[in-house]
């Protein structure tokens, strides 16, 4: 297993006849991903084409879910129509909604996250890389990528990756697959200070996941769900956890290109998440060099 | 981005909140009409503030050293000396630095007699993801130190986004501030008002630093007698109002020039400068050349699919700090093809006539055809073989 997609989800993907959700509706097709249709309002009815696989579009959501059981969405519109995405994808009943955007307004996410409150479908980002759970095949192929990750620094493997950053997502899984280590799932739950999925939430589902044996959980100034997921981790955990957090030299008060990247009020540094990490017993990084060393050495 | 106090005070105003009255003032001649209107309408008392965007004006000292960005007057005629003394002038405050920042405009406005002073802030609460005031008796005072000093003078009211602030939210916060009678009404309104304008502007914090009981003829009234506002970037292109209060003056020309290429660049006072895409890499950059004893001269995000422009112009921006001793490039290219990339540093440091020495640690997609263009490019580069390796040369060749 691994954990939210398997290779064989179906996924839909919200913004497919743009340029940037086009790109990367293609990159998921070549990765062998199952991306059974597309959304943008006002195309219904055109098709996708892409290396000969024609995914069909379709004005909402609702209707490209029931006509080809799409379960997954991947959010590419842009953020100011991006909140409206979201909830059409919770409207539909979707298990998943994951939301690629940057620069969705906080009050807008704010209002989604209220508004996604007693619902069933989990979402993952804004302003995040998303999913991938590697495949069997050559570099990882025939694995469910949904997002903007490079597929083939993947392997399929028993180390779960969680991330609020992008590049270092990809930098931690490139030393795993290096080192000839696989990876269940990585998930990049985005840069923003208001998002749907936390580092705690990942964390508990990584541990009841047969396939994950450790974790690399990788954090960044800013908020408090590094030490929230550390002081779970303390009490619950059962698997090794190593962790790098971004941003000990940011100076305080200014945002580090992710809109929830900043230290306020002496809240949210560096210093405070790693000794969290060390108290938890959560094996730090001294550097973003060291990710995928440090937790090998706890195996 | 940050507004100035003076726009923060129209803002609230607008929304109805009470705030003494005054004028901002670029000119002595706009100083004079702003003192007259004060002094002219019965005020005994007036106060001189000097608008730059950072904390502790009060306390500041001019280059010249003149002393104080915030003075009280008690005529037309000293508001218009201490103005004189203060526009045009550079102000340092402990927030400002040492090249401290022209100030350009001063808010003149009436002085209030002040009975008492709470704190009032509406920002965003992270962990729950909801709305938040903050506010407490202990005002005029550093909100962070009360609140690790004295947490239970911190009062807390969360505000359900599905409804928005209920009138109750407001009376349970001015109840727990002490406030009775008219007062409490007054402070109710004021209250709501501050919560409305947090949400209608896409404020990521309103913060009132004093909130005052005045003075006000015979009684008394509440009133907002400094004011704070950031807005929500991410939310500026549906206030274009908002957009237009933006002040360049105060933002760094480096940083400007960088967002006109959609680079995320912030200026930092060390000696190796840094080229990253994808700002968690940026961030954990500057981390690894702090751990191996070098410090970093930029946080650089050119972002995830860097052109040959953004790389130029990145370039040339990092190039333009004289502090700059060594260049760091460290990519991680994903998608991106890293020989796209490796001819876009070649022409960028061809066309800069770089001297300075080049690290640069390339990995990803086609990343053996990127090396090779850097190694057969003529151009003298470093080249790192881990992240590691690459800042322990850039940290070296910046000491040499």
């Amino acid at each position: 297993m691994s954990i939210l997609v398997q290779p064989d989800s179906k996924v839909l993907v919200q913004g497919i006849t743009g340029s940037f959700g086009g790109r990367h509706a293609q990159l998921s097709l070549d990765y062998g991903t199952q991306i059974v249709a597309g959304v943008t309002p006002g195309t219904g009815g055109q098709i996708f084409e892409h290396a000969g696989r024609r995914v069909p579009v379709f004005d909402t959501v609702a209707q490209a879910a029931q006509e080809t059981g799409a379960s997954v969405s991947a959010v590419f519109v842009p953020p100011a129509f991006a909140a409206d995405a979201i909830l059409e994808g919770v409207g539909a009943g979707l298990e998943l909604v994951v939301a690629i955007t940057e620069g969705i307004p906080v009050n807008d996410m704010v209002r989604v996250r209220r508004a996604m409150e007693g619902k069933k479908t989990r979402l993952i980002g804004p302003n995040c890389p998303g999913i991938v759970t590697p495949g069997e095949g050559k570099d990882s192929h025939g694995g469910c990528r949904i997002g903007i990750a490079p597929g083939y620094i993947h392997k399929r493997g028993g180390i779960g990756v969680v991330s609020r950053s992008g590049t270092l997502t990809y930098e931690a899984v490139w030393q795993l697959t290096t080192r000839g280590v696989g990876q269940s799932t990585c998930v990049g739950i985005g840069g923003d200070p208001v998002n749907g999925t936390s580092h705690l939430d990942v964390i508990k589902l990584f541990m009841a996941d047969p396939e994950t044996k450790a974790i690399i959980m990788i954090g960044e100034i800013g908020g408090s769900a590094e030490e929230e997921a550390a002081a779970w981790i303390a009490r619950h955990g059962t698997k090794p956890v190593a962790g790098f957090i971004a941003g000990a030299t940011a100076p305080p008060g200014r945002r580090m290109g992710h809109a929830g990247a900043i230290v306020s009020g002496g809240k949210g540094t560096a210093e405070a998440k790693m000794a969290a990490f060390r108290e938890a017993g959560i094996g730090v990084a001294a550097t973003p060099s060291e990710m995928a060393d440090t937790l090998l050495k706890m195996l | 981005m940050n507004l100035h106090e003076f726009q923060a005070k129209q803002l609230l105003k607008r929304h109805g909140v009470a705030v003494p009255a005054g004028q901002p003032c670029t000119s002595s001649a706009e100083v004079a009409d702003a003192a007259q209107a004060i002094f002219g309408t019965g005020h005994g008392l007036a106060v001189v503030k000097a608008q730059i965007h950072a904390g502790g004006r009060g306390k500041g000292v001019f280059k010249d050293g003149f002393k104080g960005g915030v003075r009280l007057a008690k005529s037309a005629d000293e508001v218009c000396t201490l103005a004189g003394s203060m526009l045009g002038n550079v102000l340092v405050t402990k927030q400002t630095g040492a090249e401290g920042r022209r100030v350009n405009t001063l808010l003149v406005a009436a002085a209030e007699t002040i009975r008492k002073e709470y704190y009032l802030a509406v920002l965003l609460d992270r962990a729950c993801g909801r709305p938040l005031i903050m506010a407490s008796t202990e005002g005029g005072m550093d909100i962070e130190e009360v609140a690790s000093r004295t947490p239970e003078k911190i009062i807390r009211e969360h505000i359900d986004p599905a409804v928005g602030l209920q009138p109750y939210n407001a009376r349970n916060v001015a109840s727990a501030l002490g406030f009775k009678g008219e007062l409490f009404s007054q402070a109710c309104k004021l209250i709501a008002a501050v919560y409305r304008t947090w949400w209608e502007c896409d404020c990521t914090l309103v913060e009132i630093n004093p909130l005052c009981v005045v003075q006000s003829g015979d009684g008394e009234a509440v009133m907002a007698v400094d004011a704070k506002i950031s807005l929500d970037d991410n939310a500026l292109f549906r206030h274009a109002d908002l957009l237009a209060m933006r002040d360049l003056n105060e933002e760094s020309p480096l940083e400007i020039e960088a967002s006109r290429f959609n680079l995320n660049y912030i200026k930092l006072d060390g000696s190796i400068a840094c080229l990253v895409n994808g700002a968690g890499l940026a961030m954990a950059t500057m981390d690894i050349i702090q751990h191996y004893g070098g410090s970093p001269a930029n946080f650089l995000d050119v972002g995830g699919g860097a052109s040959k422009e953004q790389v130029s112009a990145a370039f040339k921006i990092i190039l333009s700090d004289p502090h700059v001793k060594a260049i760091f490039v460290n990519i991680f290219g994903g998608i991106m093809d890293c020989n796209v990339i490796a001819t876009g540093i070649v022409a960028a440091v061809k066309e800069t006539g770089l001297k300075l020495p080049l690290v640069v640690r390339l990995e990803g997609n086609n990343v053996t055809a990127g090396r090779q263009t850097l190694a057969e490019s003529g151009v003298s580069i470093i080249a790192g073989d881990s992240m590691a390796d690459a800042a322990q040369k850039a940290v070296r060749a910046a000491l040499t």
